[in-house]
């Protein structure tokens, strides 16, 4: 019997270039023309000053552990518990959820603010997660 | 808003609370409605206007066989009932209907005629959080917390006191779930859910309902009941992605709805006698106490734990014993709110004496909406 497998995004028009991104090993940003506001999730105006005019860039993938929770019960489809559920502060500014990966999932472990840095982990041929794990060095 | 022009007048939970696995959502709605009409001495036919939460005002308006001229089915999770107190009473003032009937019921622990929850793949919920692990909300509400903890220097064992407290309320309720005492010990020592929370530090889940009903302070006296007057309000909403809080050391939507209504009461914090936090989970009265400009954040741990809250405490908080020792059938809102109106009646279980200013405040999602209301008995 197949695993339950882990839930999987489905881009939108306004979330394509993000999930294009991740695919070609790329987090991708929006930052705004006119105020230069950078903001997450995608979408395609300013949400701080309502322009029209946004540009997508690619992120250093570099951020720090901002919160995160160690889940035990009851487990996500295709989690083994205990696992971290993380947000992350992006140096760019703005903060995605994530997974940390290459460390124990235990407090000592994930210290708040340590470094991170975006690493890719394909789901299938369409899909790409942004996961990220402690920065080397 | 103007102050003090429109009262609850009728004010009832389900006949039973906790497993009750005899009724369908809808008629736990209906339960807690007609214990609500009973208690204001009306007919089902007196209502016009209508509100409720999940299940539509037309789906529970039908199943009542209430003809409303207004209606509001505002569903922002837990603290939809606390908008729902604030738009009718808007709605009163402005004559669109006389006689307000609010309801909320869930089927939460028994799952009778309870539709699921379910997060589309394409939503920004679905894509942006769902494939990272979170399943419902004690893997989503405690995300903020170690942040918190971090800006604000809360502890352990402070966060384990918010429910050795609640639970010494709830041991005076006999309608409680949860009556017997425990201690941070047995807090820290309980299962372990989502670090750093553990079982004792999350709600319970139970089946239940409450019901108000809402008319104009004019009209108020000629009910049975002691009228308890809407004296502020205050609502809000920021994202319903936790992860997209603009900060983790606060919540936005806490700190428009609270402070909204504090300005419209024109009261000052010295003034409550009574005060009701949602605790989904327990550190939102520590963000309760914050936002709500109680005290500074960093002195709200201490605040619980020396003992400010408990029964006998300065600033009597969560006296039913809460969402973690009373009852949580989901969205717990409404049962803050019937506390709130059964300490300005004078009838609470552990009735904190001669109260006379309640503040409700509730949380809707992970943070995602917020509703405040005040109340008094004096006009």
């Amino acid at each position: 019997m197949a695993e339950p497998a882990r839930a999987k995004p489905k881009p939108t028009p306004e979330t394509q270039h993000f999930w294009d991104g991740t695919k070609a090993g790329e987090l991708r940003l929006q930052r705004c023309d006119a105020c230069a506001n950078v903001y997450f999730p995608p979408r395609p105006f300013c949400p701080s000053c309502a322009s029209r005019k946004v540009s997508v860039f690619k992120a250093t993938g570099k951020g720090k552990l901002y919160s995160y929770v160690i889940n035990h019960r009851p487990a996500a489809p295709g989690f083994t518990p205990p696992y971290a559920i993380a947000i992350v502060e992006l140096d760019e500014g703005p903060r995605m959820m994530s997974n940390i990966i290459d460390c124990p999932q235990t407090p000592e472990a994930l210290e708040l603010d340590m470094p991170l840095e975006v690493a890719f982990e394909a789901l299938d041929d369409k899909i790409t997660l942004p996961l990220f794990r402690p920065a080397k060095g | 808003m103007r102050r003090n022009q429109v009262a609850v007048v009728g004010a009832a939970e389900t006949t039973e609370l906790g497993v009750i696995p005899n009724m369908s959502q809808i008629q736990l709605h209906a339960d807690a409605a007609l214990n609500a009409i009973a208690d204001a001495g009306l007919k089902l036919s007196d209502i016009d206007g209508f509100a409720t939460a999940v299940e539509t005002p037309q789906q529970m308006a039908h199943y009542l066989g209430i003809t409303p001229t207004w209606v509001d089915g505002t569903s922002v999770g837990g603290c939809s009932f606390m908008l729902h107190v604030r738009h009718a009473a808007a709605a009163i003032e402005a004559g669109l209907c006389k006689t307000v009937l609010i309801t909320h019921a869930e089927s939460g622990k028994s799952m009778i005629g309870k539709q699921p929850r379910f997060t589309a793949p394409d939503s920004l919920n679905g894509q942006f959080e769902s494939p990272f692990g979170v399943y419902g909300p004690p893997s989503m509400f405690p995300i903020p917390v170690l942040r918190f903890m971090k800006t604000h220097g809360i502890t352990h064992e402070q966060l384990a006191m918010v429910a050795v407290v609640q639970r010494e309320w709830a041991a005076k309720n006999p309608r409680a779930t949860m009556k017997d005492p425990i201690t941070v010990a047995d807090v820290l020592n309980s299962r372990m859910i989502a670090y750093p929370f553990r079982l004792l530090q999350c709600c319970l889940v139970t089946d239940g309902g409450g019901a108000l009903i809402l008319t104009s302070a004019d009209r108020a006296r000629d009910f049975p009941q002691k009228p308890v007057y809407i004296l502020g309000t205050g609502e809000s909403v920021e994202t319903p992605m936790v992860s997209q809080m603009k900060t983790f050391d606060s919540s936005r939507a806490f700190k428009v709805a609270g402070p909204l209504a504090f300005k419209e009461a024109g009261i000052a914090h010295k003034d409550v006698d009574h005060l009701m936090i949602y605790d989904a989970f327990a550190h939102l009265p520590l963000y309760g106490l914050g936002d709500l400009g109680f005290m500074p954040h960093e002195e709200t741990g201490k605040f619980i734990a020396d003992g400010n809250t408990r029964p006998g405490g300065k600033l009597p908080l969560n006296t039913n014993g809460g969402g973690l020792s009373y009852m949580h059938s989901g969205m717990y809102g409404m049962y803050a709110l019937q506390e709130s109106v059964r300490q300005m009646r004078g009838i609470a279980p552990a009735q904190v004496p001669n109260a006379k200013i309640s503040v409700c405040h509730g949380v809707g999602g992970m943070f995602a909406a917020s509703g405040t209301i005040i109340f008094t008995n004096e006009k």
